[in-house]
């Protein structure tokens, strides 16, 4: 098996407002392999962005910690890291593709100007490698004529086009990991197939790996190799991608499954999944779903379920208890 | 652009035109010079011979004909007073008005624009929260109290700062202070809270994400992009600096525009009062359209439509 990228275990998240403490994150462990892509799932509010956030160290630097828990990066442990070493890596070994690219670029300054940032920090090149790095990249996202749109602003642009650039701007210095969070939302149906199939086509290529943050599911079936699903900043199932879709054992995950519309189903009622995600200061004991979990029992009440794991494929749950008799 | 500049141009004209209409009106509607010009105890012939000399028994829209022709030609008349010619002693009194408001405005840039972007990256600090705290005072004082306190200070009680008066750059100072003291207050207020506004930007995290460190972060990325409300800011208070900081100029004996103003408004020296407005509505003008250039330079959203 390939080497892992990027490591996270038992990872805490807390953000404190004066007094007022909450913990997005209370317990995260995933790992992500060199050249593969990772799904992660859940509502909002399940913590997704924040952990992309934590391995990007773009938390609000002023209001939130991290008081366990580790990030290992190519075997680099980096929630001790400083801001300075912080840059070395943001942009360059780890870079990000954000959910708005309406309003991720800068609005004052060209795609030239903004595309040749990552290279200023991260490379030595003159202007004119520069310039032909850009216009390689920009190739590779699929614009047209990128020696034009280099001298362009970003409200000449579409909305498909600008999150090209955004992707163009993961990818100037050959990351080892890129993150997505939520990178095809804000588009339209037709280009969002259009900028998946680009980020598919750039993660095969090399040791390229990715971390997909989304809450489709569908999109997690075309693009990932592994799935982590979150609920409430807490890791609830994570598998191989086809297994998680053909056994579900999370009461959540097969709720998710079947929210999912399908086309042959066209007049009957969507499923939904009651409720909301608690907000992480109402998680007090017991499961975090159970509230919401139509195959709750009294235990699951008053008992966290530890993670239960077969071949792999972790879930969260006392149904996967063995006292308690499988029940799929 | 061309269009752009074109269409502002004849704009511009459009607003001086309406502004000395307007105030030919107004001035008018204030009384009759001859009162002021002419002892108590003038007989009716004298005042009749006085307003057929100034053309003041002719109808009204005569006069503001005969006004608007000459004033095209730049003709404002002779003062009342001084029996100069009108446009001539304002445009002598603006050397003065601009050297005073090309030194504060500079000097409040230097101050506030800095001061209003510390304030914002270190927000909610104790320096954040001098730095609002100075600037409140600096907008609640008005400015001839402001100015008395600069003299009292420092001309009365230290004695090392003239207390009024021109010629030298040292007499320059304290009516620099006074005027660069508000506006020093309201560019740093508007400056932080743009700032504020920038830095929660989506496209401020992305340049963080490229691994742009803190400096050109907020002096680049981030600034650009706050100048843009801050240029409507300098521009409306360029204006005022420069139509004559009236209130400034008469506390400290500063011969600028400003206090020629006031002066022949006292004595309804309409000449004068119109040729004042003229030049002051002129350079409001100018200087609006000046901004819109600015803002079409670092707005590129403009630029284009």
């Amino acid at each position: 098996m390939a080497e892992s990228i990027l490591e996270i275990k038992d990872l805490k998240i807390q953000f404190q407002n004066g007094k007022h403490i909450v913990q997005p994150i209370r317990e995260v462990s995933f790992q992500i392999k060199a050249g593969q892509t990772v799904g992660i799932v859940g509502e909002s509010g399940s913590g997704k962005s924040v952990t992309s956030l934590a391995v990007m160290g773009l938390l609000p630097d002023r209001i939130s910690s991290i008081p366990s828990g580790e990030i290992l990066f190519d075997g680099k442990e980096l929630t001790k890291l400083k801001e300075k070493e912080w840059r070395k890596i943001r942009g360059n070994e780890i870079s990000m593709i954000f959910q708005e690219p309406m309003t991720s670029l800068n609005p004052v300054f060209t795609i030239g100007q903004q595309l040749s940032e990552p290279l200023k920090r991260h490379r030595q090149l003159s202007n004119k490698e520069q310039k032909a790095a850009i216009i390689k990249v920009l190739k590779q996202v699929g614009i047209p004529r990128p020696e034009q749109i280099i001298h362009e602003y970003p409200h000449q642009l579409s909305g498909g086009m600008r999150q090209r650039v955004m992707i163009s701007m993961a990818l100037l210095c050959e990351p080892k990991l890129m993150i997505a969070d939520e990178p095809t939302t804000a588009l339209d149906v037709t280009i969002q197939a259009q900028i998946l199939s680009l980020l598919k086509k750039i993660t095969s290529k090399k040791d390229r790996s990715l971390m997909l943050i989304t809450h489709d599911l569908g999109v997690v079936a075309e693009m990932c190799d592994w799935v982590v699903v979150m609920y409430a900043g807490v890791i609830v199932e994570s598998a191989e991608v086809n297994e998680l879709f053909d056994r579900p054992l999370h009461p959540y995950t097969r709720g998710l499954i079947q929210s999912l519309p399908s086309n042959n189903e066209r007049k009957s009622k969507l499923y939904a999944i009651q409720g909301q995600v608690p907000k992480p200061e109402q998680v007090k004991q017991g499961c975090i779903f159970a509230n919401r979990c139509p195959l709750a029992m009294e235990k699951c009440f008053q008992e966290s379920p530890p993670a239960f794991q077969e071949d792999g494929h972790l879930s969260k749950c006392w149904l996967q208890s063995s006292d308690e008799g499988v029940v799929r | 652009m061309l269009d752009f500049i074109v269409k502002r141009f004849f704009q511009g004209i459009l607003v001086v035109f309406l502004v000395l209409t307007a105030v030919f009106f107004l001035m008018r509607l204030s009384g009759d010079p001859t009162t002021l010009f002419l002892p108590q105890d003038a007989s009716r012939e004298q005042i009749e011979a006085f307003q057929h000399q100034m053309g003041l028994d002719r109808p009204l829209y005569v006069q503001y004909g005969e006004f608007m022709g000459n004033a095209v030609q730049g003709d404002f008349g002779e003062s009342l007073r001084t029996q100069q010619d009108a446009l001539q002693s304002v445009l002598d009194r603006l050397p003065a008005t601009f050297q005073l408001a090309a030194a504060a405005l500079i000097l409040a840039l230097v101050i506030a624009i800095p001061l209003g972007v510390l304030s914002a990256y270190y927000r909610n600090s104790i320096f954040d929260r001098v730095a609002v705290g100075l600037t409140v005072i600096g907008q609640a004082i008005p400015t001839f109290w402001m100015g008395l306190l600069l003299i009292f200070l420092f001309a009365a009680q230290l004695k090392i700062l003239p207390s009024g008066g021109a010629g030298t750059p040292i007499h320059m100072i304290l009516p620099m202070l006074t005027l660069a003291f508000y506006s020093t207050a309201r560019f740093t207020r508007f400056t932080r809270s743009a700032m504020l506004d920038v830095l929660q930007q989506d496209f401020i995290r992305t340049a963080k994400a490229s691994g742009t460190p803190t400096f050109p972060l907020i002096m680049k990325y981030a600034l650009k992009n706050s100048l843009i409300p801050i240029i409507t800011l300098v521009a409306l208070d360029l204006g005022e600096l420069l139509g004559g900081a009236v209130i400034t100029e008469i506390v400290f004996s500063w011969p600028g525009v400003g206090r020629l103003i006031e002066q022949a408004l006292m004595t309804r020296d309409f000449p004068v009062v119109l040729a004042g407005v003229f030049i002051i509505a002129l350079i409001y003008t100018v200087i609006n359209f000046l901004a819109d250039v600015i803002y079409a330079y670092v707005n590129p959203q403009i630029r284009v439509k």
